[in-house]
């Protein structure tokens, strides 16, 4: 898991310094959502449980099974993109063959289609859960509110991580809800509410796990709460300085999910500092072959605009 | 053969086709026990159960967004709208997720759902009972959508629906429901999607319709007839994939064309049809396209005399017939 969350962390650095030099024209990033991300995935079984993702999910589906090289395919918008095919703005992502459904930009709407994929395992009498994520801003949404209503009226395999990082790009938290913690709305569903520092990977491990076997157990839904850091601006096309006071920003850096992990495993011994030195190696090493890919990886063709409205066969 | 109403189509098509794939599954508000508020679903739930005939909470964005979720794992959902005037709530899911899950993907996902809602006037529904929605999705490509006239069509692109790998939206005019009988074909048969049909044929003018309109076309037709005009009633039955070449081929025929739609007048579906008979068809024309619609207000009205003079009348539709054929 710390191998994942460092690779993630890589790739997510050199998206922005790929932004910087022109070479990718939008990115948006998941520093400081690692720890939940990566734990989630690892609670789950990949290739029989989903993931119906938002657009930090970065280290989520690095973990499930999508490479450095997928995610730079799609940075650059090339033709071999997995995801997309180079149509979508990177972290939309989608794999049919890890069942990370693909997602739009739209906050919100993917909450119902991971209770409809749910609800289909449980008619079908399938073992899988359907887990999904947020962010904070997105709970406000109508369809949140309906997901998590069907999830409850059915008691599905369905598992909502809000990753609370306290700002829709600049409207806090205190904007968004009377609340202070949206796992409190759990109780209005009739599902488990759950809450978790997202910056602590064992702990989100754990409450994942639970969750996990709750939705395998036939005993419910569960929304989980995780505290998260955002610690870049919201996206490229935003500067967080314009809305966060400079103390907030400093404060963040000591909420590294990934340094916590990381000294963690030094005091406990379970980890030598070389070791950690050649993870941290390999993961450059990956991203840098990524890179040099996919930024000679074959544009789409404009031709191919007009593929894909429907089914080919049938078009 | 026995008369069928139109409703007993879609009731058959949802039999059969459950019958035949234990992959589709029925939602939506009521269609369980009470089989639907027009009975559409009737004996659907004491056939399949709960979970394949389901009862959904209140919340048309939902209806379409689990229908779409359970599209990805495996299922063939067949969604009811309960009057297409609800189906707003739903648009983002519509048009945002199911029509751009193939293309976003790149072929990667499918959304094979079926969205049925009724739709249309003159059965004293008011501002909330009677729209015609199809301009709306007309204007998403992404989407297939289906408007039949006729029972046997509506068994048959029913059928379509439920097997086509994409998401179609199937729009019943609820006034046709039980006022329009006609044979049903014995056994299974799928009517194709993406077909214009020609109901009438004739030489003088050619008018273009779908839904009730196409039978108030008929009535028109008829009433003209005796004056000596030959009229061809075109009934459109898919507005996407729209069948161009039929269009243009009544048009070659007659040099006059007629759009009739019950939804308002801009904007409305027959615009697009105008428009592609004004651009690929202007060297065969005798004279201007016209066109026959609801009037731009917000909605149709409860009360008679306001609701009849909403929507499209056969006499409203016949004089139309008539200034066209003398142009
Ligand atoms: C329906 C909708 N409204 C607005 C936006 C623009 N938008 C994108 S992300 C975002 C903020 C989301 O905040 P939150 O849900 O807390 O997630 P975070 O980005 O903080 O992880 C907004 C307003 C959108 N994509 N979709
Ligand atoms: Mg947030």
């Amino acid at each position: 898991m710390y191998r994942q969350m460092v690779l993630a962390r890589a790739v997510d650095r050199r998206m922005w310094v790929l932004n910087r030099q022109g070479k990718a024209p939008f990115v948006i990033s998941g520093q400081g959502h690692e720890a939940i991300q990566v734990a989630a995935a690892n609670a789950m079984r990949p290739g029989s449980d989903w993931l119906v993702p938002y657009y930090r999910d970065l280290a989520f589906c690095l973990a499930l099974g999508q490479t450095a090289r997928d995610f730079m395919l799609s940075v650059f918008g090339r033709a071999e993109d997995p995801n997309s095919g180079g149509r979508q703005m990177p972290s939309h992502f989608g794999s049919s063959r890890l069942r990370i459904m693909t997602k739009s930009s739209v906050v919100g709407t993917q909450i119902c289609h991971a209770a409809g994929i749910a609800y289909a395992a449980k008619v079908r009498g399938l073992d899988e859960v359907a887990v999904t994520c947020i962010g904070e801003g997105g709970t406000s949404q109508g369809d949140w509110h309906e997901g998590l209503n069907w999830a409850g009226v059915h008691r599905l395999p369905f598992i909502c991580i809000v990753q609370d990082n306290d700002y829709a790009i600049s409207v806090p938290h205190r904007l968004q809800m009377g609340i202070d913690n949206v796992a409190k709305r759990a109780v209005g569903y009739g599902i488990a509410g759950v809450t978790v520092d997202g910056g602590d990977l064992l702990a989100s491990y754990a409450a994942v796990k639970a969750a996990v076997e709750r939705a395998r157990g036939g005993d419910g839904a569960t929304l989980i709460s995780a505290k998260v850091a955002r610690f870049t601006s919201h996206s490229s096309d935003d500067d967080q300085r314009r809305y966060r006071p400079q103390a907030e920003l400093e404060a963040l850096l000591r909420r590294d999910p990934i340094e916590r992990f990381r000294g963690y495993l030094l005091d406990e011994g379970v980890m030598a500092e070389d070791v950690d030195d050649s993870v941290q190696q390999e993961a450059t090493a990956e991203v840098d072959a990524a890179v040099t890919y996919a930024e000679a990886a074959a544009s789409p063709l404009a031709e191919d605009t007009l593929r894909n409205v429907f089914a080919e066969e049938s078009a | 053969m026995t008369q069928k109403t139109l409703i007993e189509g879609v009731r058959e098509a949802l039999m059969e086709e459950m019958e035949r794939d234990e992959r589709v599954w029925v939602l939506g508000e009521d269609v369980g026990r009470k089989g639907g508020v027009f009975l559409a679903t009737e004996g659907l739930y004491d056939r399949y159960g709960e979970a394949r005939v389901l009862d959904t909470p209140l919340a048309e964005s939902s209806i379409i967004g689990v229908a779409i979720g359970a599209a990805m794992n495996g299922t063939i959902p067949v969604a009811e709208i309960q009057f297409a005037d609800f189906i707003h709530p739903a648009f983002d899911q519509i048009v945002s997720e199911a029509a751009r899950i193939r293309y976003r993907s790149n072929g990667d996902f499918g959304c094979p759902i079926v969205i049925r809602a009724p739709f249309g006037g003159g059965v004293h529904g008011g501002l909330y009972h009677s729209q015609s929605v199809e301009a709306f999705y007309a204007h998403v490509p992404g989407l297939k959508i289906v408007i039949p006239s006729t029972p046997e069509d509506t068994k048959g692109l029913l059928k379509a629906a439920i097997r086509d790998p994409d998401p179609v939206m199937f729009f019943e005019h609820k006034k046709t429901y039980r006022l329009i009988k006609g044979e049903i074909p014995e056994g299974d048969y799928v009517t194709p999607i993406g077909k214009a049909a020609v109901r009438r044929e004739g030489t003088r003018l050619s008018v273009f319709a779908w839904g009730l309109m196409v039978h108030y076309c008929l009535q028109a037709a008829e009433e003209v007839a005796q004056e000596g005009i030959s009229v061809e009633v075109v009934d459109i039955r898919t507005i996407a994939p729209l069948d161009k070449p039929a269009i243009l081929a009544s048009v070659e025929k007659t040099a006059r064309a007629l759009v009739v739609y019950e939804d308002n007048l801009t904007g409305g579906f027959g615009a697009e049809i105008a428009a592609i008979i004004a651009e690929e068809g202007f060297e065969m024309l005798d004279a201007p396209v016209i066109r026959v619609a609801g009037p731009d207000v917000p909605a149709m009205p409860f009360n008679k005399p306001q609701e009849e003079f909403f929507l499209p009348s056969p006499e409203r539709i016949a004089t139309a017939m008539r200034k066209l054929a003398s142009y």
